[in-house]
């Protein structure tokens, strides 16, 4: 089992769960997360004074899979994510042990 | 001479203005707020309402008479004795003359200048500002400061045939000020400047973030500012005829070519046109129209307007280049923009529009009106400034003028208030406790 972690740009997160959902990987968990890249943030001016903005406001995917389905889910949030602009954000998977569905008690790949 | 009798046209025009000015100080509140930190914008506001609270109680025991009495036969000032606002319901006001209005209607029209002034100066010590010492602050400024100052400016004296008794020096002087471009806003800019240097600069100064925190708000502020302020200016004629239209007019275009010009040079030197940039370029329209809204003919009030918000788009600037830390460029705005308002007169005035104006330098009137205007405009700057300094600095001295270090980096609003202004997430916890 793997757990894709995606930070996305927030207008982009309709796109990507659209087409999670078409390519039939469903459920997902977004938390409103805020960071910055190789960008370094971007600059604000008000009334002439220009103010650094370091924390950019960013959308923080978190979708549960089986680990055969782990590319392919990287594959559909990389392609709805992207808009060819700096800050387009980034997708990782990382390992996972051990997954419980609450209301049945089911585990392993059977709960993802 | 026929007895004036009273004209309930004009009466209800300047009952009418009344209320619109006072608008204009909880709209200063909201422009004033947006622009702060968020941990900061309750003790903003509040200083804008207390001073409501303070200058109209002082207004109705002595102000009133301090400014605008006779008795004195004082050019300084009006008169040191009560008010007495009440003893005649049917007095007409005596400015220089009998308006057909009552005394009552002049004297509470007065007293929304004289709120809103201080509040003004509020914006150039933001975030800092110990709650009681400002509350007293205002009180003695406005005893030693505006009601004088206004007093000077606004008190054409009590008229009894051809005798005037009691008319302010710069009125009798021949200066210029239909609204207030030196009682109000070179006064509460001048006042700021000096309260600033007393005060220091806030924790982080140069260093942290300190963007406005909600812009819609500032420009909620700023509409209520631009719809009051034609109570201000055209309610100044003291009563509904062409000179109180004229100064409506002027008002508008000035303010609207004053937005235009701040959004010119934003677009120009830093590639964006702000919200903020056309919320301050209005109010500097508005500033530097007010002297001169019944003076002037309409172009030039967009020509005022025009040059106004391109220097105070330059102006707010100056405070990085001469290190002081006026907030909310009180400076900028209103001391650079009521100094260019007063001076325009003496270019634009025109005797054409107003007969009781003046010709400036563009209608053949020599340099005479301006030289008048410059008197008028610096003396008030270095009086406001002076005495200004003084009083703020006994208060610091005193009992203290600012919060402490740590209230200042947690919140002030928290520290003075015990309140905070934003509760967007259900996630504080905790309950009632009594």
């Amino acid at each position: 089992m793997k757990l894709v972690t995606a930070i996305i740009k927030p207008q982009k997160l309709d796109d990507v769960k659209e087409a999670l959902i078409a390519a039939g990987i469903t459920g997902m968990t977004v938390s409103e997360a805020k960071g910055f890249g190789r960008q370094l943030g971007l600059t604000e001016v008000y009334r002439g004074a220009q103010y650094k903005v370091d924390l950019i406001p960013k959308i923080r995917l978190e979708v549960l899979v089986t680990a055969a389905t782990a590319d392919k889910a990287i594959k559909v949030i990389t392609e709805a994510a992207r808009t060819g602009n700096i800050g387009d954000g980034k997708v990782w998977a990382t390992p996972v042990d051990s997954v419980v569905r609450v209301r049945t008690g089911e585990s392993g790949e059977a709960a993802v | 001479m026929s007895e004036v009798v009273l004209s309930a046209g004009d009466t209800a025009w300047v009952l009418a203005s009344s209320a619109l000015v006072l608008l204009m100080t909880p709209g200063l509140a909201l422009f004033y707020g947006g622009m702060v930190r968020a941990k900061s914008v309750l003790n903003m506001m509040m200083m804008s309402m207390v001073t409501i609270g303070v200058v109209s109680v002082l207004w109705v025991i002595y102000g009133f008479k301090l400014a605008f009495g006779y008795e004195a036969n004082s050019q300084w000032y009006g008169a040191i004795s009560l008010s007495g606002l009440g003893s005649s319901v049917n007095e007409l006001t005596n400015n220089g003359g009998i308006y057909p209005i009552p005394l009552l209607a002049f004297a509470a029209f007065q007293l929304m200048f004289a709120v809103i002034t201080p509040a003004l100066i509020s914006g150039a010590i933001a975030d800092r500002t110990k709650f009681t010492a400002w509350a007293i602050f205002v009180g003695v400024w406005v005893t030693l400061v505006y009601f004088p100052v206004a007093h000077w400016v606004f008190a054409f004296g009590n008229k009894v045939g051809d005798t005037v008794t009691g008319a302010g020096f710069l009125a009798a002087k021949g200066v210029e000020d239909f609204a207030g471009g030196t009682a109000v806003h070179i006064n509460a800019g001048a006042a700021g400047l000096a309260l600033a240097l007393i005060l220091g600069k806030r924790v982080g100064w140069r260093r942290e973030s300190m963007r406005p925190h909600s812009m819609p708000l500032v420009l909620i502020g700023a509409a209520l500012l631009w719809f009051g302020w034609f109570g201000f200016n055209a309610g100044s004629s003291l009563g509904a005829n062409g000179i109180a239209a004229l100064a409506f007019m002027n008002t508008q275009v000035a303010t609207a070519a004053a937005a235009l010009g701040w959004l010119l040079v934003e677009k120009l030197r830093d590639g964006h046109p702000t919200s903020l940039g056309v919320a301050s370029g209005a109010v500097s329209g508005l500033v530097a129209i007010t002297p001169a809204c019944a003076f002037v003919a309409p172009w030039a009030a967009v020509v005022i307007g025009l040059i106004a918000g391109m220097i105070c788009a330059l102006a707010v600037g100056l405070k990085y280049k001469f290190n002081f830390d006026d907030s909310l460029d009180v400076v900028g705005v209103h001391l650079v923009g009521g100094v260019w308002g007063c001076l325009s007169i003496g270019f634009f005035g025109s005797s054409a529009v107003n007969s009781i104006g003046l010709n400036g330098i563009f209608y053949g009137g020599g340099t005479t009106l301006l030289g008048k205007q410059a008197f008028g405009a610096f003396f008030v700057l270095a009086y406001s400034f002076i005495a200004t300094l003084i009083i703020g600095f006994i208060i610091n001295k005193t009992i203290g003028f600012r919060v402490k270090l740590d209230a200042e980096v947690a919140g002030i609003d928290y520290d003075q208030h015990a309140e905070t202004a934003y509760e967007l997430t259900s996630s504080s916890r905790g309950g009632f406790i009594s």
